[in-house]
């Protein structure tokens, strides 16, 4: 038996198609959202100016103090949480609510291209400004080359991958995208206080300055420091190789804490608004 | 019913003793589908009715992959829909019953996105002139109409060119004129071999559109069949008012009819399985007593009638686990 009915078989969505589909949309809702890129844009530019004048104030009191190093992780750090985090956390409750991630399960993208598609603006919008911040910086404040730019990349990497995932966590504790404010303020909190962002670990007592070091969004924004300047400001810097050693527990403790926000975020995430 | 057939005999749709809950076990949780059995052949039109709450939703979303039923299986186009959804989506289109578009993108930006994440995708505009959508195209979702997102969801459900298509209530929201232009396009799409799954509210619909159907209540579905099948058994209804009792109209009764009688003051309604016989003995009797029967109104049974017969039947069988009608169900 021959069969006559021998189609040629449509053209397939691959999963790189559909994240793009997926991202191209996300960023023009993005663009066509003024608060929400006010926030983006305007937030981290801000902290740089805050954070460059209380680092200054500080250095009064301790005169070792890195004011450079301090101020370029801070500040990649800022970008991380506001940028990714932040938005994030509120674009994600937003088509929550509306239903678009509800309508986009019913299409060939898988849940974790959804998720990624959802991101893909913030991603590139926080590397963009961390470009633009590490190449600035290295010009205004003549700052040396990176020791070990593998690490600061990875630190990069495993930050915005942390923040991605913490967002999606705490969009399941977030009914209204106005609400995200007050829900993402735990971990930007605790972030800005005990990852050093607004306090340099290195002038906190010895014992708080471990416990912070510990602390989720720490580890990350510790890489990006190392890899640029060999030290995570608690002992002298080092060369490519030693950073290597120093990078290790954050490492470990970087990659721990993304396993933890998957899990918190596999139970508790939800794709429609509760019946 | 393995590899070995082809894909022409295997039904579009198979669902056997489809269960699903809400909730923990015990009182606290919800049966929404209480084992419910299905077939849809390929490229029939099948239409799920029901109640509100019935469970017509909580089945789709189950027959559509959306979500693991608690019990029993679903195959669509041979595969399980839920565990083999990269198989079975880009073959299938689906329209939820709520939009679900975001409302700052344009329609065509919409289509865009959509085209972007369907296999095989027809070009954006086609579908949008499908659904007469093609001269908003660059208008915002949140400035469309109810019944433009409608059609709009519609589109993008149709992008695909889908084989089995899935539509919640496709038609709510639309004035006559979308309806039926959307009635005009399902029909289409049915006769160049789409199988079309449909739940509705409005009975004429199903009526006007469905192959076959079937009617759930409470989560289970109490009887199914073609049109014809489904009503074949109801009564046809005979109603008028009679004349007041008083002068030569005093002793004024009804003859022995075939029909269950009742009465609302002088509005007397009659039951019949023979429409036809039950109607000249009720016009003889009539015009031998020369009697003006009022708003005489005699139909066969609809769907319509069936299905309010069929909610109050079930609604009387309250909490027995197997309802009567179960076993009458083709």
């Amino acid at each position: 038996m021959t069969t006559l009915t021998a189609t040629a078989a449509p053209a397939r969505t691959s999963s790189f198609g559909r994240l793009i589909a997926l991202g191209r949309a996300e960023t023009t809702l993005l663009l066509r959202n003024r608060t929400a890129l006010y926030m983006a844009l305007a937030m981290p530019a801000a902290m740089v100016l805050v954070v460059h004048s209380m680092l200054k104030q500080m250095a009064t009191h301790k005169p070792d103090l890195d004011q450079h190093a301090t101020l370029i992780s801070a500040v990649a750090g800022m970008i991380l949480m506001f940028v990714v985090y932040y938005n994030l956390t509120a674009a994600y409750v937003g088509r929550r609510i509306a239903l678009v991630l509800k309508r986009m399960r019913t299409g060939e993208a898988t849940d974790l291209e959804i998720l990624g598609g959802t991101a893909v603006p913030s991603v590139i919008l926080a590397l963009v400004e961390c470009v633009v911040l590490g190449v600035g910086g290295a010009v205004v404040l003549k700052l040396p080359a990176p020791v070990n730019p593998v690490l600061l990349v990875l630190g990069l990497v495993l930050g915005i991958a942390l923040m991605v995932v913490l967002a999606a966590a705490t969009s399941a504790f977030t009914k209204t995208v106005e609400s995200a404010g007050i829900s993402t303020l735990p971990i930007m909190l605790l972030a800005q206080l005990g990852s050093g962002m607004m306090i340099p670990l290195e002038i906190l007592p010895h014992q708080l300055a471990t416990f912070c070091r510990a602390l989720p969004t720490t580890p990350a924004f510790q890489l990006v420091r190392i890899g640029w300047f060999g030290t995570d400001g608690s002992s002298a810097a080092t060369d490519f190789l030693g950073t290597w050693a120093k990078a290790l527990p954050h490492l470990g403790l970087a990659v721990l804490w993304i396993a933890v926000a998957v899990w918190a975020a596999r139970r508790w995430f939800r794709w429609e608004p509760r019946g | 019913m393995k590899n070995s057939s082809s894909s022409e005999q295997q039904p579009a749709i198979e669902v056997r003793g489809l269960q699903r809950r809400y909730g923990p076990a015990g009182p606290a949780g919800f049966d929404a589908v209480r084992g419910i059995d299905l077939t849809v052949r390929r490229g029939e039109l099948f239409a799920l009715l029901g109640t509100n709450g019935a469970g017509k939703t909580s089945t789709m979303e189950l027959i559509e992959g959306l979500a693991a039923p608690t019990g029993g299986t679903v195959q669509v186009l041979g595969h399980d829909p839920y565990r083999a959804r990269a198989l079975v989506r880009p073959r299938i289109g689906i329209m939820l019953q709520e939009g679900g578009f975001p409302s700052e993108l344009t329609v065509a930006e919409t289509g865009r996105t959509w085209s972007g994440l369907t296999s095989g995708a027809r070009p954006v505009d086609e579908a949008l002139d499908l659904v007469g959508l093609l001269d908003r195209r660059r208008v915002r979702v949140k400035q469309l109409s109810g019944g433009e997102r409608r059609r709009l969801d519609l589109a993008m459900a149709l992008l695909g060119r889908p084989e089995v298509l899935f539509l919640d209530e496709p038609s709510t929201g639309l004035d006559p004129e979308a309806r039926a232009a959307v009635w005009r396009l399902v029909r289409e799409l049915r006769a160049q071999g789409t199988t079309v799954l449909l739940t509705t509210h409005y009975l004429e619909e199903a009526q006007e559109l469905a192959d076959r159907l079937a009617i759930m209540h409470r989560g289970r579905v109490v009887t199914g069949g073609t049109v014809a099948q489904v009503i074949a058994d109801r009564p046809s209804r005979i109603t008028f008012e009679l004349p007041e009792r008083h002068g030569r109209h005093q002793d004024l009764s009804l003859p022995p009819l075939d029909a269950e009688v009742s009465a609302e003051g002088r509005r007397i309604t009659l039951r019949t399985p023979r429409l036809q016989a039950t109607l000249t003995e009720l016009l003889g009797w009539a015009a031998h007593h020369q009697i003006e029967l009022g708003g005489l109104d005699a139909r066969s049974a609809s769907l319509e009638e069936a299905f309010l017969a069929i909610a109050a039947e079930a609604d009387n069988d309250n909490d027995t686990d197997t309802p009567a009608l179960i076993g009458s169900a083709r």
